[in-house]
């Protein structure tokens, strides 16, 4: 799912943050994407790799930290692991479930080289 | 890119108008190379120092922030906005032309059409004698914020843009990726046609989590299918307990009135500042 669009953008932001910085290129781009988001990581990371052609981040290392998915169960009580939105608490087999962490897209830092 | 249906952005155009907001078109080709440069790598002379620097910013952010401008926007001017997403062939367009005509303009309205290509959706609407302006997205498979921001910018010169009414916006049809684009609607209304699985819940749980409603149309062909609906209803309040449900044939009429009941307390609520 429109992983090409998420990956414009990181690219674009990633770009905007360089230039601010007097960089002379982007050697990597480290992304944290959820086990919950609504995106592919493998996909968003080649997609990543494909918009960055012509840009500072051109032959960039991509780095995608997964963070695992987390939920508040409103019958428990307390905070359960999720790794499909759609599953059921692993304590009480419900699905009062609030997703808590886990759905995030989000780019974290930059690495760069200056001038 | 879009892995399910290969998507792109950058051939947007609004009332057959290309707009320019859009990321241009880039070279897409396989094969990026990828070198890896080690952190705090020593610094030998004649080369260049590595520097990191922190982002720490969401990839939507973007788009969040132009839909809250939108969100304000539809405050201001009393408008109920409804985002209607589904799979291609719902029956979106044909709801939203019915809807109208059943409304018999009790308030203004004007509706946003979302396709790739085609300008027909459009003209579909405005056989009922409703504003509508098309969307055309080119290769992308969803709308966002800044698209919808286009579209009001050409209703509020055709003098189309409603004040104290209806918003209908249907999105390109898709249950994936209209799932992550907030547009600045009140709502997003999921349609799912009895002609359709009862387990597409479970299939696209992204969406039917995203959304407020859930219409469950063509309901006068429950008698030739096989769609369940409890266990519809029950797989999609898996994904997002207490979620609203209607159930409605515009070819019968059958819940139609319930749905214009959910409209009509929808605007009265936007009326009132307490809408969303």
């Amino acid at each position: 799912m429109h992983e090409l669009t998420l990956a414009e953008r990181a690219v674009a932001l990633a770009e905007e943050v360089a230039r601010r910085a007097d960089a002379r290129r982007i050697t990597r781009i480290r992304l944290a994407i959820g086990a919950l988001a609504h995106v592919d990581a493998d996909t968003l990371t080649y997609c990543c790799g494909l918009v960055a052609r012509d840009t500072l981040a051109e032959g960039a290392e991509i780095t995608t930290e997964r963070v695992a998915g987390q939920a508040w169960c409103a019958n428990c009580k307390q905070q359960v692991a999720l790794s499909h939105a759609a599953d059921a608490c692993p304590h009480c087999g419900g699905h009062g479930l609030e997703i808590t962490d886990g759905d995030q897209m989000r780019i974290l830092d930059i690495s760069i080289e200056q001038k | 890119m879009c892995s399910t249906c290969g998507c792109g952005s950058g051939n947007t155009v609004i009332g057959g108008v290309p707009v320019s907001y859009a990321p241009a078109p880039r070279r897409v080709a396989p094969g990026a190379t990828q070198a890896f440069v080690p952190l705090q790598a020593t610094h030998a002379p004649g080369t260049t120092a590595e520097r990191v620097l922190r982002i720490e910013r969401d990839l939507l952010a973007g788009n969040d922030e132009q839909a809250a401008r939108n969100r304000a926007r539809f405050a201001k001017r009393g408008l109920f906005a409804l985002n209607f997403v589904s799979s291609p062939g719902s029956g979106k367009t044909t709801l939203l032309a019915d809807t109208i005509r059943r409304w018999q303009a009790r308030t203004p309205l004007a509706v946003i059409e979302g396709d790739q290509q085609t300008e027909n959706d459009a003209e579909r609407i405005r056989a009922t004698g409703a504003p509508a302006i098309q969307i055309n997205t080119g290769k992308g498979c969803h709308l966002d914020a800044h698209m919808v921001d286009g579209a009001l910018d050409r209703l509020l010169e055709a003098g189309t843009l409603p004040r104290d009414g209806l918003l209908f916006i249907e999105n390109v049809g898709n249950l994936v990726c209209p799932a992550a684009f907030d547009l600045g609607e009140a709502h997003k209304v999921v349609i799912l046609s009895v002609t359709e699985g009862d387990d597409k819940p479970l299939k696209y749980p992204d969406m039917f989590r995203a959304a407020d409603l859930l219409l469950i149309s063509k309901i006068d062909l429950l008698p030739y299918v096989d769609f369940d609906v409890d266990a519809a209803i029950g797989h999609a309040r898996r994904l997002r307990p207490g979620l609203s449900v209607l159930k409605l044939s515009t070819r019968s009429g059958e819940g139609c009135e319930a749905w214009l009941a959910w409209l009509a307390a929808g605007c009265a609520a936007q009326r009132n500042g307490d809408g969303n």
